[in-house]
């Protein structure tokens, strides 16, 4: 393997692992907040007991996220040094800035969240987890304009021999932006929701059949009559506001992911062509559902469709044309990179005179995007069936029946909407392919020239290696602490006494 | 390749070297602490689990924050000086991976140690704590004497020397004296957090420590002053003014050593933070444009008008930050504020977290 091919798949394993934690300190620090203010608000100790229980497992997670989060800031210049130099006036900046003011914010706030139980007021204590939650939203406006700005370079022009800015402000009204913000955020929301309604519902599911057999002990001691309904209480509660959480959100991601296609076929057609492994045009496009290609991803061999969807998925009207891979090439070899409707960003076309020199395979793998275009709504729709199938079990106190099919979903629904994350991700990046930033810059001339194979495939086995260790730790604390359960609380209290023991303590 | 359009730098471009290097003194003089604090985990918490807790605490609400200064300074070079950070990060690789995997390391081990009520599980945390922070303070220090020294660039703008050249006889004096700094300048912040047995230790360790940063800073600064002087730097003939910080430095060391021994602990806290910004000042001026590079072709140099982003950029960033840095420095500040005490053993709280 050359040092591209290893820098590439660094790229891969870094970020697809970093952005397991990302939903879920994006959606859950939320939700800790919402049931910390709950208890705020009615006083209601469950509602501390559930925001120490998720938030623990919500620090957890935390850490992993900031660990490999700064892996990420790294690579760009590490393995992507050329990229780096011929962006980095434009791309630089929202990296900048989501250090300066989102970083800051999330962790100095997170820390006084930690540790700030007995020492600020109660309400300033509440506002401490809000500020850090919106520290990771603000985290998520500058990482997706950035990587919206390598789908649809706009704002910016070819001078001095690299892109250079000519306005922040299309970075910010980008339509790739505007539509990936939404679609990533409620993405999250519905992971961090699933993780809720999974955890509680697998609780309230093993304590009911407990209390029905007679005897409910946790951490060796047998509960009183007063604290398992207590705990089911909270449990009910937790699998209800979770599973309502992701449904909600799964509205607003699928109409945002909707909006998201018809923008993607517009600025990437060759990407949206992919996704679907159409090859010739079509008018109207039916939505396959199932396609097999010839090994050199050339034609189609067999697949299943349903008439006019796609279509409708990529322009919003059921007789819209959609451009086939075919005719992309083709349009490709007589007038460069366009769009569908065969405009240019600045940038595309100041710089299409250095690149009409560069040689370039224009698919991307379409397997690959067709297929996790398909799973990542697979996941996601299966995570909504879930969600409600929890509501209708638990709709109006009924306790739900413990059968082995209804315990694996609810192990599997915090995976869904994450896993479906995940391959939207992949979908996003390599369907991007050949391009590193589309239309501009290919992927092979971007990457790092005094940054051997030996090197690269050194550091690679190594974070791989080091990611898997911890990938171990991380998943057995989180058992641990869902395993152990709501924890029995008492307030802090801000206290004068210089040898007062810490409210929290490492 | 940039062409040069004009003979010395913007007033923007200064601006932005300028903070860049405001940005790694508030990434030393914070996390310089923290991995101070993180090394003596072992040897002041010696084996015990209450003491270990007080040491770690002191830096608990605010080592996270700290690091974002680095992240930070990454960014903004990133931002204000792409080709500095793509030449930079690719030509130092290994030595990178090894302040990643270091960061990587530590951050884990503060959060996770106290997750299981086991006293293995702990005792590795705090091994991989101690190693995470000696590791990027080691190779930091390696690092940033090589740009003293000038690392050579070629025509294509990349590092043109490899992984071992890096460790030159100056270069480990760089890294032994970040290591010591970082040891002393933790140590006086553990005296300053604590109350009690830990806080005399830890003065009893700052009086040691400050000696041997006093001799590594006084062999640092005559190495630097004598073998690479500021004025061999055709930006900007700094050499009063590195001889001025670097033995400016050695004498905060010793100030700090003299406060200690006073027992004047919030004293002694500034002097050695005194000595880290200094001696950051000493290495930018010696960098001042030349980014620490050393072209082998005159014609094409990486210096801080060819390294540099546009004026917009640049303007938009000024903006940026002169809006949120000083807020940032406000809830920093805060946080401090708001865990001001001093800690001693009684406020453990039993159990594990």
């Amino acid at each position: 393997m050359d040092a591209e091919i290893i820098a590439r798949w660094q790229f891969g394993i870094t970020t697809v692992y970093h952005f397991f934690f990302v939903p879920i300190t994006i959606g859950l620090s939320m939700l800790v907040a919402v049931m910390q203010t709950i208890w705020v608000r009615q006083g209601d100790e469950q509602f501390l007991r559930l925001t120490k229980f998720f938030g623990k497992l919500f620090l957890i997670n935390f850490a992993m996220g900031v660990v490999t989060g700064i892996v990420q800031e790294f690579q760009f210049g590490m393995n992507w040094s050329e990229y780096s130099r011929f962006v980095g006036d434009v791309f630089g900046a929202p990296l900048a800035l989501e250090a300066l003011i989102a970083f800051f914010l999330e962790s100095t706030f997170i820390g006084l969240w930690i540790f700030g139980w007995d020492k600020l007021p109660k309400k300033l204590h509440l506002a401490t987890i809000y500020l850090a939650s919106i520290g990771t939203l603000l985290s998520s406006v500058f990482i997706l304009a950035a990587n919206s700005w390598m789908q649809n370079p706009v704002g910016a022009t070819y001078r001095n021999g690299r892109a250079e800015l000519t306005s922040f402000g299309a970075l910010l009204t980008n339509p790739v932006f505007l539509t990936a913000l939404p679609h990533v955020l409620l993405a999250s929301y519905m992971t961090a929701g699933g993780l809720v309604a999974g955890v509680c519902t697998l609780h309230l599911t093993r304590m009911s059949k407990e209390q029905a057999a007679g005897n409910v002990v946790r951490n060796g001691h047998t509960l009183t009559a007063d604290e398992v309904a207590g705990d089911l209480r909270t449990y009910r509660w937790g699998a209800k506001f979770g599973a309502w959480v992701l449904l909600v959100a799964s509205v607003f991601t699928i109409a945002s992911g909707d909006l998201q296609g018809k923008v993607m076929t517009q600025v990437q057609p060759m990407k949206m062509a992919a996704a679907e492994a159409l090859y010739t045009t079509e008018q109207p496009a039916s939505f396959s559902i199932f396609t097999i290609g010839t090994l050199d991803g050339s034609r189609e061999l067999f697949s299943i469709r349903i008439p006019h969807v796609l279509s409708f998925l990529a322009t919003g009207n059921i007789n819209g044309q959609v451009k086939g891979i075919n005719q992309i090439e083709q349009s490709y070899a007589a007038n460069g990179f366009t769009q569908d409707n065969g405009a240019q960003t600045d940038l595309q076309k100041t710089y299409a005179g250095v690149l009409k020199n560069e040689p370039v395979k224009l698919t991307p793998n379409i397997p690959v995007a067709y297929w996790t275009f398909r799973i990542m709504m697979g996941l996601g729709f299966l995570g909504m069936i879930i969600a409600l199938w929890i509501l209708v079990a638990l709709r109006g106190g009924r306790t739900p029946r413990p059968t082995r099919l209804w315990r694996w979903a609810n192990i599997a629904l915090p995976f869904l909407p994450l896993f479906a994350i995940s391959f939207g991700w992949v979908f996003t990046e390599m369907g991007r392919q050949p391009w590193i930033v589309a239309g501009v810059l290919p992927t092979y001339t971007a990457v790092s020239p005094s940054v051997g194979a030996f090197q690269a495939g050194l550091t690679m086995v190594l974070f791989t290696l080091l990611y898997g260790v911890l990938a171990v730790v991380e998943f057995g604390l989180i058992i641990k602490y869902h395993k152990a359960g709501l924890p029995d609380v008492t307030e802090a209290l801000v206290s004068d006494d210089e040898d007062a023991p810490l409210s929290f303590a490492y | 390749m940039l062409t040069v359009l004009q003979a010395s730098p913007s007033a923007l471009q200064i601006v932005w070297f300028l903070l860049v290097a405001v940005l790694w003194i508030g990434y030393f003089f914070l996390e310089g602490f923290d991995y101070g604090v993180a090394m003596l985990i072992p040897v002041l918490g010696r084996d015990d689990e209450r003491r270990r807790r007080v040491i770690i605490n002191t830096i608990g609400p605010t080592w996270d924050g700290n690091e974002v200064w680095l992240l930070t300074a990454g960014g903004a070079t990133f931002a204000a000086f792409p080709g500095w950070y793509a030449t930079m990060f690719s030509g130092l690789y290994l030595p990178l991976f090894l302040v990643l995997v270091g960061l990587i390391l530590r951050g884990v081990s503060f959060e996770y140690r106290a997750k299981r009520d086991d006293l293995r599980w702990k005792r590795m945390f705090d091994t991989t704590a101690a190693v995470g922070s000696l590791l990027p303070a080691l190779v930091l220090g390696i690092g940033f004497a090589n740009f003293v020294k000038g690392l050579r660039t070629g025509p294509d703008l990349l590092l043109a020397q490899g992984f071992w050249s890096l460790f030159n006889p100056f270069a480990l004096v760089g890294g032994l004296l970040f290591v010591s700094l970082f040891l002393t300048h933790g140590a006086v912040f553990i005296a300053l957090k604590t109350r009690g047995e830990i806080h005399d230790e830890s003065r009893a360790f700052a009086l040691k420590s400050a000696v041997v940063t006093v001799v590594l800073m006084v062999v640092f600064a005559l190495y630097q002053n004598l073998a690479y002087p500021a004025s061999d730097n055709p930006w900007f003939n700094g050499s009063a003014v590195t001889w001025i910080t670097s033995l400016l430095a050695v004498v905060a060391v010793g100030a700090a050593w003299w406060f200690t021994r006073a027992d004047r602990d919030g004293w002694a806290f500034l002097a050695t933070g005194l000595a880290v910004l200094l001696l950051v000042v000493d290495i930018f001026v010696k960098m001042y444009g030349t980014l620490g590079f050393l072209p082998t072709d005159p014609a094409h140099p990486l210096d801080i008008m060819t390294a540099s982003s546009s004026p917009l950029t640049l303007k938009l960033m000024t903006i940026a930050a002169a809006v949120f840095v000083p807020i940032v420095l406000a809830y920093q500040a805060w946080s401090y504020w708001v865990f001001r005490k001093r800690l001693s053993t009684a406020n453990i709280p039993e159990g594990a977290h």
